[in-house]
């Protein structure tokens, strides 16, 4: 049984109805994507800014509700969005440690939450299980009555990842965990994610716009354009042996030591306007291998060798 | 508590404002233990007596009553009133704007029309239109003067709590299993409240002024009760003859109004986070220079960074972010710069125009040469001239470069009519033009948005095109790409490496990636801790780091092929400046850390252009 499995899960943003007239189609910001992970597996999300990485992680863990679709947590579907009913199952890391924590709330209040919120738990058993995980995720006991500013990013990020913890989910949804790091401190970090994971058997969902962090820590890459998978591969296959053009641009674009400096796209092209959705194939307009079908026809996604999967009706070859 | 009361007594207005007010409350508090007469016993045969005479010390009004007396007992009332009128406004305002800006949406948009649609009213009109209403009464005046204040702590508070609603700590909280009752008390009163303090601080004053204003009209406190606009309202028709009757109560107005005021505006300023780290001046133009020593020889670079050093003086701390940095690059040059946060990298970039915050930045030591000319010290409107037009900016925040103001095609035009005298239509082809270039798509219509309506990686990319539309000779980039995709990074470094390439740009490259310094610099320097630890062409340097900590920082970063694995990681973290070990400053963090290792300065040493400071170099150069 996996551990995360979701189905057609879309969200359409509604764009504000003119004085006069019919409101606008709203905006696709997730098309309906159906994926699943298993326990235990950590599961890479990359894609460019705007591509729906943020509304599909606040959609799974209850923030914001789907449009269309279904998510299952270990085989219970999970109903409406509720944040405090997700809450026990499926927990989020933020990208900003700092903009994470209250300001005026010491850390030791923030670990309390969800202990007593989500678990009922008395005061007693709170203290022994911060202590726990305090301990799990390196950081002093004394830090705890001290106030956010206190921190540095890396141990923010340590604090944002204990009250991840706490709540003993199963699923943790990592949003961009190190790019506000130092790269010093992005590696301790990583580090103390994977022993966490091996630790306590959770599952990770790990966004990142960095290729080669996402390549360091997953299993499984899934690769979104324009709010779309557009490719799933194994980690260590996907971006050496792309099959969608794009997953393609992704690798030749990311800066390389001893690889020298050259632009893989012409200048010019025509990004895709989220309030004009172009038909057919969203890549098209960049895509050089575009032909009349894929401006009309949207590819599906297929099975393209024994564990890739790409939306593509001209896909590269191996 | 104490370093708010210092940072608002350096105020002196505030400090004066604060003694009067405190002076009237110890008066009219301790009414009751004063030998005053009965405010309200009228005694015809005493009217109108001037002040200072026997047993009256500010004379009687036009009912024999004693004038001090009712002058207190008066200021009394009209506090009263009027900071009550105050702490309801507040509290009703305050909670429909966290509700209005915490639910969002529709609610949002039919509680604030609702706000408008109030604060449409004139005023003083709104506020005579609830008294007779209601009827007159000091109570009903109280009632009116909190209603017409409501709509103003409504909107300010809406907008402090749109934005912290909008802050990661509240889905943190919902995630946390917390209800929205909860949230909105232990989530964002806390952090909204400093603001309804500023907000009341600053309008208790008119309150005041208001209450008094409708008693003065006969809609507020009823005779005999005296309140100070009811005072004024009936020394009105002696104002001539008799003067003092109303200079009395006016004077007590004033006094009330401009100390709270100035109070008020104290505790803003001293609640204002930017004024908390440094004085309470404006900051300087230029960054200021207090250089000590000798300043070094000219060099034949086109830009050369000599000795620098810049610190930052906060209160009693010192701290060193640039200790000593040597920088230079000729034309069509690039120059990484390459290390943590912190190390002072962006402090030696901004150091180059005086652009460094001064107060407290302050450069203490070395040169700065365009062309050989001494930047450091340069009068303003020679910094000015060059900033921009041979000198540009790339920054990591693309806001600090665009005026929210205006559409980013008339900035970028102002920027191409500084150097060509083109048409107007040549001038808007050559904006789309540079818009295209950094890959903003739809660059036709883009090219009238304002900067709030583009994203901030879109506009990053214009704060980019601003800076090639004044084609300098240098352009000092601090991180421009670390928030782009990497698609759009890679075009907008190949375009960099052209511009360098066909028109001698030169280029200094903040980053802290190693992938991007190997593809598009000649040379990479190495700052820790405000110094540069090592320098040196950019394959020699990723090839064979001779520093620890170069070798280390390398081997932290993920490379993009290397497969699922453990990453290096450097145990500890960067020492603090104002507190540097003796010695080397990476000391503390270093696995082949000797005795010597932090006695005494370590110099950066050898061969030209090869350069490592380190005891015990991985490798000798
Ligand atoms: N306005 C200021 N007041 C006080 N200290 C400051 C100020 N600006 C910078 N500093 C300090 O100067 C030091 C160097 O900062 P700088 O911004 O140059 O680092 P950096 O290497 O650019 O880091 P990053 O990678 O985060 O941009 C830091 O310790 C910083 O806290
Ligand atoms: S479907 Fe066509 S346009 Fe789209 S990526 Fe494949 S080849 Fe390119
Ligand atoms: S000088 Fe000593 S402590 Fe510093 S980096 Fe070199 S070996 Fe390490
Ligand atoms: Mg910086």
């Amino acid at each position: 049984m996996p551990a995360l499995k979701i189905e057609h899960l879309a969200k359409t943003y509604p764009r504000k109805r003119p004085l006069f007239g019919a409101a606008p189609p709203g905006v696709r910001a997730v098309r309906p994507m159906s994926f699943q992970v298993e326990t235990g597996e950590t599961l890479g999300v990359v894609g460019e800014s705007g591509c729906g990485k943020s509304t599909l992680a606040r959609m799974l863990v209850g923030l914001l509700e789907p449009t269309e679709g279904t998510i299952e947590i270990e085989g219970k579907a999970l109903g409406t969005a509720d944040p405090s009913e997700f809450g026990k199952l499926i927990q989020y890391v933020f990208q900003d440690p700092q903009s994470s924590l209250n300001p005026r709330k010491t850390i030791r209040q923030v670990m309390e939450a969800p202990l007593k919120r989500l678990h009922g738990m008395a005061k007693p058993a709170r203290n022994r299980r911060i202590a726990e995980i305090f301990a799990s995720v390196k950081l002093r006991e004394e830090f705890l009555d001290r106030y956010p500013h206190e921190f540095s990013g890396g141990q923010a990020q340590r604090i944002g990842i204990a009250r991840a913890l706490a709540a003993s989910p199963r699923i943790i949804i990592l949003d961009e965990p190190v790019s506000a790091l130092d790269v010093s401190v992005q590696a301790q970090v990583l580090n103390l994610l994977a022993d966490l994971k091996t630790r306590f058997g959770l599952t990770y969902l790990f966004i990142t716009h960095d290729l080669a962090v996402v390549e360091a820590v997953s299993e499984r890459i899934v690769v979104l354009y324009f709010g779309a998978v557009v490719e799933i591969g194994r980690a260590d296959r996907i971006f050496a042996n792309p099959r969608h053009p794009y997953t393609g641009l992704l690798a030749e674009s990311a800066p390389v030591v001893g690889r020298s400096l050259a632009a893989p796209e012409q200048k010019g092209i025509e990004l895709p306007d989220p309030l004009n959705p172009p038909p057919g194939c969203a890549f098209a307009g960049r895509c050089p291998r575009a032909t009349d079908l894929c401006r009309t026809r949207e590819p599906e996604l297929k099975q393209m060798g024994e564990d890739q999967l790409a939306a593509c009706h001209y896909p590269l070859e191996n | 508590m104490s370093a708010f009361l210092t940072l608002l007594f350096r105020n002196r207005l505030a400090a004066l404002g604060a003694v009067v007010i405190m002076a009237i409350l110890i008066l009219v508090l301790n009414i009751p233990l004063l030998p005053l007469h009965d405010p309200d016993v009228t005694a015809t045969a005493d009217r109108f007596m001037r002040p200072f005479a026997e047993g009256h010390l500010l004379g009687t009004d036009h009912l024999g009553r004693d004038l001090l007396s009712r002058l207190l007992h008066g200021t009394r009332l009209s506090l009263a009133v009027g900071i009550a009128a105050a702490l309801i406004a507040a509290a009703i305002g305050s909670a429909i704007g966290i509700f209005a800006g915490y639910f969002g949406g529709r609610t949002d948009n039919i509680v604030m029309r609702g706000v408008d649609m109030l604060m449409a009213f004139p005023y003083i009109l709104l506020a005579l239109a609830i008294v007779a209403a209601l009827g007159p009464g000091l109570m009903n005046a109280l009632i009116a003067v909190a209603a017409v204040n409501v709509p103003f702590f409504a909107r300010n508070i809406r907008g402090i709590t749109v934005g912290l609603a909008g802050r990661e700590f509240v889905d943190a909280a919902r995630l946390a299993g917390m209800g929205h009752t909860r949230i909105v008390l232990t989530e964002l009163l806390p952090n909204v409240l400093p603001v309804i303090v500023i907000a009341m601080s600053t309008t208790v004053g008119w309150m005041i002024l208001e209450t008094a204003g409708l008693s003065f009209l006969g809609l507020g406190s009823q005779p005999p009760q005296a309140d100070l606009g009811s005072m004024l309202g009936e020394a009105r028709s002696a104002m001539i003859s008799h003067p003092h009757t109303s200079i009395v109560p006016g004077l007590m107005i004033f006094l009330i109004v401009v100390s709270i005021n100035l109070l008020g505006d104290g505790v803003r300023d001293a609640l204002d986070p930017r004024l908390r780290s440094g004085a309470l001046s404006r900051p300087r133009a230029t960054t200021l220079v207090k250089r000590h020593g000798d300043v070094p020889p000219t060099t034949d670079d086109l830009l050369a960074i000599q000795d620098l050093h810049t610190e930052f003086h906060v209160g009693k701390r010192n701290l060193r972010a640039v200790d000593g940095v040597s920088l230079a690059v000729k034309p069509g040059e690039c120059l990484g710069v390459i290390g943590e946060s912190g190390s002072g990298k962006s402090v030696t970039a901004l150091s180059v125009m005086g652009l460094v915050a001064s107060p407290p930045g302050v450069i203490t030591g070395g040169a700065v040469r365009f062309q050989g000319e001494d930047l450091i010290g340069a009068p303003y409107e020679s910094l000015r001239q060059k900033r921009g037009d041979r000198v540009a900016y790339i920054f990591q925040d693309p806001l600090s470069t665009l005026h929210p103001l205006y559409r980013v095609g008339q900035q970028l035009a102002e920027a191409i009519r500084s150097h060509d005298s083109l048409s107007k239509a040549e001038t808007r082809a050559r904006a789309i033009e540079l818009l295209n270039d950094v890959r903003i798509p739809n660059a036709k219509s883009r090219v009238d948005d304002y900067p709030h309506e583009m994203s901030g990686g879109m506009r990053q990319r214009v704060g980019i095109a601003m800076a090639l539309a004044n084609e300098p000779d240098v352009i000092i980039a601090d991180e421009p790409t670390t928030a782009l995709d990497v698609t759009v990074q890679a075009q907008i470094l190949s375009l960099l490496d052209d511009l360098r390439r066909e028109r001698g740009l030169a280029i200094i490259f903040i980053t802290h990636d190693f992938g991007v310094v190997a593809q598009l610099c000649d040379r990479v320097a190495v700052m820790y801790a405000g110094r540069i630890v090592e320098e040196g062409p950019t394959q020699a340097v990723l090839d064979a780091p001779a520093h620890p900590y170069t070798k280390r920082l390398i081997a932290c970063v993920p490379e993009l092929g290397g497969g699922r694995r453990e990453l290096a990681a450097i145990p500890g973290l960067p020492p603090v400046l104002d507190d540097l070990p003796s010695g080397c400053a990476f000391a503390p963090r270093c696995n082949k850390a000797a005795k010597s290792c932090r006695q005494g300065e370590i110099p950066l040493q050898g061969p030209a252009l090869r350069t490592v400071r380190c005891l015990f170099p991985e490798r000798t150069l």
